[in-house]
């Protein structure tokens, strides 16, 4: 086998990586707007506010501290205790539900009829309050956040690889823990939406709200558990880029990644969102791997959007997304 | 009533008296957005010196300095704004710590008759008085760093780096492209091979670089990176067991939180530097009384003796002795902008001075001149160690390739001074 053909199938590897990764940011913005038709401007910001609440209740660190020690003239900066990762999750996931609460309570519930884009507007609005709220409570440093998963070379597939190819593949454990939850996520959420009575509710606010209404289903019940269950897998995209860089700021502008697997998987398809990162992380791996060097590089970034408009000009919808036909 | 109004009155004089002078210093700062963490600890370490000066010797000559800070949250548009909303103010000098922002104030600095001072980063050919007679980048600059890095791996492999391999992995950016025309050209002169891997805005991405990396084998890893890059960069160089004394990053990759994220795995990583290391100078022990201690410091004072605090710190304290020199040239406290730039042009930082600020050491000595505004460009290496925490030096600021580096400043600037119909200064 020529070298250059094994060192395309570990960039086929790694792209499919790469590619759980971005569906798992997508899987947010798919959960929103499956429910309610509001495409959730904020999803990567709640990554990092996610991200950076876990890691804030780690340290035992006080948040608002910079904002109480300017005000009462003190100096307070942590409780003096450090809380272990799994209660810190639990913890950080009730602060994303009340998030949740209070995104319905105080910005959706009064945009209630509204067009979608006033609703998209509103998201914006949230996605730069909920940027400085996280700048005000947690401080903007970088955070390095380690919740015992692995990371570097999976020395097994290696050696394995190794003794096939006369290569050994790279493949980071992280990205494979990150697979494994990914997939975990995707069956809970399969399961929750098809075995479940919440599920099933949400499944009918998500055909037709005014229907779902009639019966008794309280839109306002479903809507907080869907931006809860949005705030959920941002939580668990801020671990897994938080992780690699450390948090901070720029987690954030991982929804840039989300964007072109939407374009491609559909908005409204939860499988949709992982086959289409996963076409977005291959192909444009494989892109830079094979035309990147002949172009000067860094590729990868306009190719994904490229990648995705090419499966636009055949596919409006994306490929698993509703097809919409209005007649006039 | 008669005492309200008699208050009213006084208030209404002391508003309409004349202005109390001051030296005013626009502080482009980032604490916001994904380069916050690179622009916090910079930023506090500028407001902490003029602050330090305030409190301690009751400003500069006499007269107190007013920081004015203008959030750019690294946006070129912002720092332009913020550059257009603070000029009017009597701005003396602006450092955007941004090379975005440079390139675009240079006309505007330069029409308005205001001194650029970008240490370390900017348009680097802007070393030339001759042509560029407002911008100003010394101590070092971006092609007395790739120099740098060129010139220490010369001396880990006995002066001869012919057949070697390096990769330069670069912000894919103005920033990130400025060292590529000298690396190019000193692989001709020393016969390594040259490969470039570019990594886009923000750089939290970064597998098909390190896959490239590991495929190909550099023996060793230049980084031009800032933000999150930096941290992913070290990251993924622990993770395909890339070895990190043979991963060299520019200055602003060389910061605590640039490495920390890593572990103990980014033990090894070096970085360049034009400035000292840590807090172990008599200048701390003057910012603790006066500033931190005093509950006066910047943002959230916990940034003392960090890198980039380091960096805002040097960067003020150059200016702040432009303005003394300045102010001794024109026998005036109050100077304006073009009194500031002549300072700057006469600036001369011998040993004795940096003895006497409490920062022995900190700096290298040098003197600007009409010709050079760039400085001498010696430039130090340091290396990370996770154990410690701390960054060690490894060798002390050396000269870079004169020769090759004031070759491409000719030819850059020359090519500006034609493109904007400038005519040469200093004859």
């Amino acid at each position: 086998m020529s070298e250059q053909l094994v060192f395309a199938m570990e960039v086929i590897l790694n792209g499919l990586m790469a590619g759980v990764l971005y569906a798992l940011v997508a899987l947010g913005f798919v959960l929103i707007y499956k429910a309610s038709g509001i495409f959730n401007y904020a999803q990567g910001v709640m990554a990092l506010f996610a991200a950076m609440t876990l890691v804030g209740i780690m340290n035992g660190q006080v948040p608002f501290a910079h904002v109480i020690n300017a005000t009462f003239g003190t100096h307070v900066y942590n409780f003096g205790w450090t809380i272990p990762a799994l209660l810190a999750i639990l913890l950080t996931m009730a602060v994303m539900v009340v998030l949740a609460w209070a995104v319905q309570q105080f910005v959706m519930r009064h945009l209630v009829g509204q067009e979608p884009i006033i609703l998209f507007m509103a998201t914006i609005g949230l996605a730069y309050f909920l940027e400085g709220v996280a700048d005000l409570m947690w401080g903007s440093e970088i955070k390095t956040l380690d919740v015992g998963l692995p990371q570097g070379i999976n020395l097994w597939l290696d050696e394995v690889t190794f003794n096939i190819f006369g290569y050994g593949f790279f493949i980071d454990n992280l990205d494979i823990v990150a697979t494994v939850i990914a997939a975990l996520l995707v069956g809970a959420l399969v399961a929750f939406s098809q075995y479940t009575k919440q599920g099933r509710a949400m499944r009918a606010v998500a055909d037709d709200h005014q229907a779902a209404l009639s019966v008794g289903i309280s839109l306002n019940f479903i809507w907080i558990m869907v931006w809860s269950v949005a705030g959920f897998v941002a939580l668990v995209a801020g671990i897994m880029w938080g992780t690699k860089s450390g948090v901070q700021f720029s987690l954030s502008l991982i929804a840039l990644k989300a964007l072109p697997v939407l374009m491609l998987g559909g908005f409204t398809s939860i499988p949709g969102a992982i086959v289409g990162g996963l076409i977005i992380g291959v192909g444009e791996k494989l892109f830079e791997f094979a035309i990147g060097p002949m172009v000067g590089g860094a590729t990868e970034n306009w190719f994904a959007y490229v990648l995705a408009l090419i499966f636009l000009v055949f596919r409006p919808q994306g490929l698993f997304g509703e097809k919409i036909i209005e007649r006039v | 009533m008669k005492t309200k109004l008699a208050t009213l009155a006084l208030g209404a004089l002391m508003a309409a008296g004349p202005a109390l002078a001051d030296l005013v210093i626009p502080d482009l700062s980032y604490r916001t957005g994904p380069y916050a963490a690179g622009g916090i600890p910079f930023s506090d370490g500028y407001n902490d010196y003029f602050t330090l000066l305030n409190e301690r010797d009751g400003g500069i000559g006499g007269v107190p300095v007013r920081v004015i800070e203008c959030e750019t949250g690294y946006n070129t548009e912002k720092g332009v704004e913020c550059y257009e909303s603070t000029k009017g103010e009597g701005a003396l000098v602006y450092q955007p710590l941004s090379t975005g922002i440079t390139y675009q104030l240079i006309p505007k600095v330069t029409a308005d008759g205001i001194p650029l001072h970008t240490m370390g980063y900017g348009r680097t050919s802007a070393a030339n008085g001759k042509v560029f007679s407002n911008v100003f980048n010394y101590p070092a600059n971006y092609w007395n760093g790739a120099s740098g890095a060129i010139n220490y791996l010369l001396g880990e492999n006995g002066d001869d780096l012919s057949g070697k391999k390096i990769a330069l992995v670069y912000h894919n950016s103005a920033y990130g492209k400025e060292p590529i025309r000298t690396l190019e050209t000193l692989a001709e002169k020393h016969g390594y091979d040259l490969t470039l891997l570019p990594v886009d805005h923000p750089g939290q991405e970064q597998k098909s670089q390190w896959l490239q990396i590991r495929r190909e084998k550099p023996d060793y890893v230049i980084m031009w990176g800032w933000g999150v890059m930096n941290q992913v960069a070290v990251q993924e160089a622990a993770n395909i067991r890339f070895p990190m004394e043979n991963f060299i990053g520019v200055w602003w990759s060389g910061a605590e939180f640039d490495v920390e994220p890593a572990g103990d795995k980014a033990t090894g990583y070096k970085a360049l530097t034009f400035t000292g290391l840590g807090d172990d100078y008599p200048v701390y022990d003057d910012l603790r009384q006066y500033v931190a201690d005093a509950g006066k410091a910047a943002g959230a004072g916990d940034q003392l003796g960090a890198v980039q605090y380091n960096r805002g710190l040097y960067a003020a304290m150059l200016a702040s002795e432009a303005i003394k020199t300045a102010q001794e040239m024109h026998g005036v406290a109050d100077i304006d902008a073009s009194m500031m730039r002549d300072g700057m042009e006469a600036l001369e930082m011998t040993n004795a001075k940096m003895d006497s600020l409490g920062m022995a050491g900190f700096g290298p000595e040098f003197s600007v001149s009409c010709e050079n505004h760039g400085g001498p460009g010696l430039v130090g290496v340091v290396q990370w160690d996770a154990s410690t925490g701390t960054w060690n030096k490894l060798q002390d600021f050396m000269p870079t390739d004169a020769e090759v580096i004031g070759a491409l400043i000719a030819e850059d600037s020359a090519a500006y001074a034609a493109e904007n119909n400038i005519s040469q200064r200093c004859e």
